[in-house]
């Protein structure tokens, strides 16, 4: 072959551009190495960068119930309660004292004087009942339960129902002023589970002005609802102790201390979400130090960040259980329930395939919720028992039907195919035959362990909304019959109405301890596990503490290096 | 010429016809269709009942296809389940981002690929023929996301050189008129910003130009191949051309043929790539978005964004034929 020399000399000028164009970006490093680029530092200009999983929906309480849009809304509003941090015992919020009448229908906010939005305006009582007002007299739109879960879940309906999912009764009432320091939010019917409610972000109160001035409006256009007020894109107005500052969807959201602040000012000046929906990139990006924490380490990473990172874990707020269908075969004998239940190794499963920190569960709801009841019958793994009691449930070749979700991964499941098959081989062991079934979890597998109850044994959980044993026991329960559970006991269904309307704290916990004592002597299911999700920080991060329900303050973070 | 682009125009206009039919059919066979996959575990028959009134999905299939076709046309595409927000403007947003770095992937790719492949094929049967087709078969097997988690471990958790993800720094505080973030950080005056810029693109840019890379590479080093060895070839070099004006006006003319239709191709492959590589660099382009899209079934902007990348495909092939025609006078012809 020829060599024509010329355009050899082009053409290896060209390749030596293309090269040095890479070699130029890859050397020309400027001043930055690893971890040297927060901004952090000392003085009064300090920065943290958080690796979020996504974007928020909107930054508005009302319309979202995923926790990415929680979290930023959490610092940049508050709420009439609070949680003490890491726990979820209520305490003090906007609302310095509250207590109800003797009818438990008509609750008196006393709330905190001085405190300022971050638009300069007061917050007070009319600025109370002006966002409950607003939430009560959400129209058309904005009642789609895919934009007000919370407020349907908690308060039910509004006041006109414009579309038939919407429930059909509302437990709130009307809010009253008496005074600038006094809200008064009547109910239509009793209830004390709204107060643990209340601490949710999606009941932030939000400044009226702001709210007059940008608009909240929400409509639907094509196939999808569309926000068209700019208040929760993008002048959202609270009074926490961080004001909104920008907002790039799928590059930044940044929000900066609020100088006026009543209570215990930020640390850190400016607090940026940078969204990072990969979780491997997460995990790069902080090791790469582009960021100074982030959320949802993956449970393979854990040990490794350990070694030179700050893991923390944030304690578990879900259960996942193996559900006895009453109505299907043989599991309406209570002795056969109790042989599963024996057979289970529900320790060796978490050992196997959960990640650390997950523990077994012993009821229907997560040790960090009041109303835990430490003293519940337990069925520890015993295949002598599981044999005994299924002898004595008189059952000749006993065989149930097993159900488990296909293509999907929980909080409290991360893998349903390996709790099945370990399940599986446990009640073979004892004599039980088990059928197989298995569907696609959306729609097949919820529609036909909850609606069509057609499964008789089947695996399924739930992740709490907020912290009151009413969302787990009473979600499970509260209703006579479910087709899921097949399971009705009018003590267990009167005693969730009574605690639920209790207005007295100590005593709803005691009822709700009881509750739980009696529903695992009945043994509707097996709950098997409470599982954590961890965070990982940069080692100068501090102050940073975990909530069970991921209510987590960014104000009482620093930075403590250089 | 004008009769051939008028030709190639009007045969667009089936393709895009029954790329809308494949599309809006697909988004709605998806199993349990958009309102029960929003609602998850929390779904009651009720709440998808209503779901299914508000977005229209209860109304008969022909029905929802002619307000889709209705709605394309004014290029209403609804909006994004992710963000609420109209997926045009979603689009718009993004589109910058995904241009720029397509635009750095392809001249990566380009800038070493097509001399690679010339020099290759001037060396063929050489240590570094040998090594180039070796090189160039990696790259096209590698998977996209695995060379962006090695390119990230060696350039930013490692050497600390390189951002892992993102377009811009988070620290800095910078305007960006136009979504190109390189040319904002240059028009407001800031070269820190359009630096950072810059060096956010790299990475990315080399996992997602690797394939089209080796590719060319590979094209290349086989066109010269079978040019060089043309009877035309050795007339020019025997009537005594000069050695550039064989290569410039003989070999390369000729060699560089199958190469611009590969380029084209790959431009259409940038676009997927995008896919992968933005989600790995959490960078905030058009194939970030389309992935979270299919992740959360957000069926307006799924549609809406495979409709844009399959038009912007078959308008690039449109122009490689037209530039074809151009080179290639022959083309014309048929």
């Amino acid at each position: 072959m020829r060599v024509h020399t010329r355009s050899r000399r082009v053409l290896l000028g060209f390749a030596a551009a293309g090269a040095s164009l890479a070699l130029v970006a890859g050397c020309a490093s400027s001043s930055s190495t690893p971890g040297d680029n927060s901004g952090g530092g000392g003085g009064d200009d300090k920065t943290l960068v958080f690796g979020a999983s996504a974007d928020p929906q909107v930054i508005y309480g009302p319309y979202v119930s995923d926790g990415e849009s929680l979290r930023v809304i959490d610092q940049i509003f508050e709420t009439l309660v609070a949680l003490k941090p890491g726990t979820t015992e209520v305490q003090p919020g906007l609302a310095e004292s509250w207590s109800a009448s003797e009818n438990n229908l008509d609750w008196t906010f006393k709330l905190r004087e001085g405190v300022k939005f971050h638009d300069g305006t007061d917050f007070n009582a009319d600025a109370v009942c002006f966002n409950f007002e607003r939430w009560y007299n959400f129209k058309g739109a904005a009642q789609d339960s895919n934009l007000t879960y919370y407020w349907q879940t908690v308060f039910g309906g509004f006041k006109t129902r414009d579309n038939d999912a919407v429930p059909e009764t509302s437990i709130y009432k009307s809010c009253d002023a008496p005074d600038a320091t006094t809200a008064v939010i009547h109910l239509t019917s009793p209830n004390s589970s709204f107060i643990p409610a209340l601490v949710i972000p999606a009941f932030s109160i939000a400044s009226p002005t702001a709210l007059d001035k940008y608009g909240d409006s929400v409509e639907v256009s094509g196939d999808s609802v569309n926000f068209t007020g700019t208040f929760g894109t993008e002048h959202p107005v609270g009074t926490g102790p961080y004001a909104f500052k920008s907002w790039t969807p799928g590059d930044k959201l940044e929000i900066v201390r609020y100088d006026d602040y009543w209570g215990d000012k930020a640390k850190i000046k400016t607090v940026i979400f940078k969204p990072i929906a990969d979780g491997p990139a997460r995990k790069q990006a902080l090791e790469a130090g582009d960021i100074d924490g982030y959320d949802f380490v993956a449970p393979e990473d854990i040990t490794a960040l350990q070694a030179s990172y700050q893991v923390l874990e944030r304690p578990a707020f879900n259960v996942g259980y193996l559900g006895m269908n009453q109505n299907s075969g043989d599991l309406g004998n209570q002795k056969f329930r109790e042989a599963i239940a024996y057979s289970l190794d529900r320790e060796s499963l978490l050992k196997a395939k959960y990640p650390p920190g997950s523990e077994v569960a012993t009821q229907f709801m997560p040790p960090t919720l009041w109303g835990w009841n430490p003293d519940v019958v337990t069925y520890p793994y015993d295949p002598a028992k599981a044999k005994a009691a299924l002898q004595e449930s008189g059952i000749k070749n006993p065989s149930v039907e097993f159900w488990y979700p296909s293509g999907v991964s929980r909080p409290y499941m991360p893998d349903p195919t390996a709790v099945f098959q370990a399940f599986k081989a446990n009640l073979e062991a004892v004599g039980i035959k088990v059928v197989p079934k298995t569907a696609a979890w959306t729609p097949d597998y919820l529609k036909a362990v909850q609606q069509d109850g057609k499964a008789g044994l089947y695996l399924l959980g739930w992740t709490g909304d907020w912290a009151d044993p009413s969302n787990f026991i009473g979600t499970f329960f509260g209703r006579a019959n479910s087709p899921d559970w097949g399971y009705t006991d009018q003590a267990v269904q009167d005693g969730l109405k009574a605690a639920l309307q209790e207005p007295d704290q100590a005593k709803r916990e005691q009822m709700y301890k009881d509750l739980n004592a009696k529903i695992m002597e009945d043994l509707p299911g097996v709950p098997f596990v409470h599982n954590k999700s961890f965070l990982a920080f940069q080692t100068y991060v501090t102050g940073y503490t975990p909530s069970p329900v991921s209510l987590e303050q960014f104000a009482a973070v620093d930075i403590t290096k250089g | 010429m004008l009769r051939f682009v008028a030709r190639r125009l009007i045969q667009l206009v089936p393709i895009l016809f029954g790329l809308s039919i494949l599309l809006f059919v697909w988004v709605r066979a998806l199993p349990g269709g958009p309102a029960q996959a929003l609602l998850g575990e929390k779904a009651t028959p009720e709440r998808v009942a209503a779901i299914e009134a508000q977005f229209g999905l209860n109304e008969p299939i022909w029905k929802q296809y002619l307000a889709f076709l209705g709605r394309i046309v004014r290029l209403d595409f609804g909006s994004s389940l992710q963000t609420n927000q109209p997926v045009v403007d979603e689009m718009l947003r993004r589109f910058p981002a995904t241009i720029e770095l397509a635009i750095l992937a392809l001249l990566i790719a380009v800038a070493i690929g097509i001399p690679l492949g010339y020099l290759a094929a001037k060396r063929h049967n050489t240590w570094f023929d040998g090594t180039s087709v070796a090189l160039s078969l990696l790259g096209i097997a590698i998977p996209v996301f695995f060379l962006a988690y090695l390119l990230k471990f060696l350039f930013a958790v490692k050497l600390g050189w390189l951002p892992t993800t993102g377009r811009q720094d988070p620290r800095l505080d910078v305007a960006h008129p136009t979504g190109f973030y390189v040319l904002d950080g240059l028009i407001t005056g800031n070269p820190a910003a359009a630096w950072d810029a810059f060096k956010h693109l790299v990475l990315p840019a080399l996992a997602l130009g690797t394939i089209p890379l080796a590719i060319i590479a590979r094209i290349t080093r086989a066109s010269v191949l079978d040019v060089v060895n043309e009877d035309y070839v050795r007339t020019a070099e025997a009537k005594g051309l000069q050695a550039r004006t064989v290569t410039r006006r003989h070999v390369l003319r000729n060699a560089l043929l199958p190469v611009i239709t590969v380029i084209g191709l790959q431009l259409g492959l940038l676009m997927s790539g995008a896919v992968l590589t933005e989600t790995v660099f959490a960078y905030s382009g058009v194939g970030k978005f389309l992935a979270d899209g299919l992740l959360k079934r957000d069926f307006p902007t799924i549609q809406a964004f495979i409709l844009v990348i399959a038009v912007s495909y078959v308008i690039v092939n449109l122009v490689v034929d037209i530039l074809y025609g151009l080179i290639d006078p022959r083309v014309r012809v048929r």
